[in-house]
């Protein structure tokens, strides 16, 4: 039998995920990290990214997140998002028209515009398009 | 007919009145419903959070962070968080009570206070008070408050904290229990302590922190005071709605009390004036 941890996921506005998984992959801020059942008591900011619970071989869900705290357990892995959607919910159209507004922002260089603010609306747009390709080639 | 005229009115301005009231009692119903599933919404993060930081007490990290700290205790700061309206009935004044009676204690004991308030109501009730430091006030938060919002002062009194010129941080808002009770608490935010530690997870441990233990805690505590604070605002409204609610409906009950009351006397003496107007006529056709 597999082992299994507990996983929740939570985001300021409501709880997305909860329930037990074989592994977790979240973006940590020094680099991407997978989580298995009795992992170290570990605590780490999360970058934006996609966070994936593998519930069983031939099931995982994808997130994707904006940032935030992850705190690991032996048998418990909590996820405190500031916000946090399914892939599937990602608005494509959405992301694309954040990219391309945040790219035309970057691109002016006349105007007085905040870099630091597009770059990360930049990045997170990207972040949003990656992980809905990915969940797009894996079928979904 | 001129009977009772003043009556008359008096019932129109009541009928008036009860209009207001049953409206206004309709639309904090519904208000009500929406802030409390914002409440009920946002309750599974800080419930989460809370768990992190009570974890994080059993833990024996190397890096003792500032708001994990006890010191002795010479002025404290108080965030009090009120309605920015009133007309809902003694919430914000039962909160204030809560407040004045740990302020007095305070007092006794030679502790001063520096204040934060959220709302209109509070700001105007602590700016009133002569012995208090108010650091800053949020006002005109509509009924969909968002963090940014409040992160103002939380900022004010976590410097506070950090620059050691308050040592204590309390929370004072209301709690909703259901539509009928709101209690108001006290709650104390910092230093952060370790309550209801029901579990232990046993032995000398430690997380892994990444990058370093500061970085994480620093940020960690922050995010743990912000959904606190943040808890207690979304809480608070729910609280205003449902006493507002509450308050409305009594006062539309009365009206239609004050409305029957007047119309007996206005019945009544509608009655007298007819029945004596008869005797008159029937005396005048007796004398002829």
């Amino acid at each position: 039998m597999t082992m299994t941890v507990h996983v929740d996921i939570v985001s300021a506005e409501k709880e997305v995920f909860s329930g037990l998984a074989e592994m977790i992959t979240a973006p940590a801020e020094l680099g991407e990290v997978g989580i298995t059942p009795r992992h170290a008591p570990f605590l780490s900011r999360l970058n934006p990214g996609e966070v994936r619970v593998k519930v069983s071989d031939e099931e995982s869900h994808p997130f994707f997140i904006t940032g935030g705290i992850l705190e690991v357990q032996p048998h418990l892995v909590t996820i405190l998002a500031d916000t946090a959607i399914r892939a599937k919910d990602i608005d494509e159209a959405k992301a694309l028209e954040a990219k391309a507004r945040a790219e035309e922002a970057l691109s002016d260089k006349s105007e007085k515009v905040d870099y630091a603010d597009q770059q990360a609306q930049l990045a997170k747009a990207i972040m949003e398009l990656k992980t809905l390709d990915r969940f797009r080639k894996r079928g979904g | 007919m001129a009977v009772g005229k003043e009556i008359r009115n008096k019932i129109g301005i009541i009928k008036n009145t009860q209009k207001i009231t049953r409206a206004m009692e309709m639309v904090a119903a519904s208000k009500m419903r929406r802030t409390k599933e914002k409440m009920q919404a946002s309750r599974p993060y800080s419930k989460k959070m809370m768990q992190i930081i009570k974890h994080l007490a059993h833990a024996n990290p190397e890096y003792k962070h500032p708001f994990l700290v006890q010191r002795e205790v010479k002025r404290v700061g108080l965030i009090v968080i009120s309605s920015d309206r009133g007309l809902c009935g003694g919430l914000n004044a039962n909160l204030f009570r809560k407040a004045i009676a740990q302020l007095i204690q305070w007092e006794k004991s030679e502790i001063q206070v520096d204040v934060c308030t959220v709302g209109s109501k509070a700001s105007l009730f602590f700016s009133g008070l002569k012995k208090l430091h108010l650091l800053g006030q949020a006002a005109k938060l509509d009924d969909t408050p968002h963090l940014q919002d409040i992160i103002g002062i939380i900022k004010i009194m976590l410097d506070a904290y950090c620059k050691k010129s308050i040592d204590e941080l309390y929370l004072v808002s209301n709690e909703f229990v259901n539509t009928m009770t709101q209690s108001p608490t006290i709650e104390k935010l910092l230093p952060v302590c370790a309550v209801g530690s029901e579990q232990n997870l046993g032995g000398h441990w430690d997380y892994i922190y990444e990058p370093d233990a500061k970085e994480v805690l620093d940020h960690l505590l922050v995010r743990y005071i912000e959904s606190i604070v943040y808890q207690g605002l979304v809480e608070n409204n729910a609280c205003e709605q449902a006493a507002r609610m509450v308050a409305m409906k009594s006062a539309s009950d009365n009206a239609g009390k004050l409305i029957k009351e007047l119309q007996m006397i206005y019945n009544k003496a509608r009655q007298a004036a007819i029945t004596q107007e008869i005797s008159e006529i029937v005396a005048g056709a007796a004398a002829v």
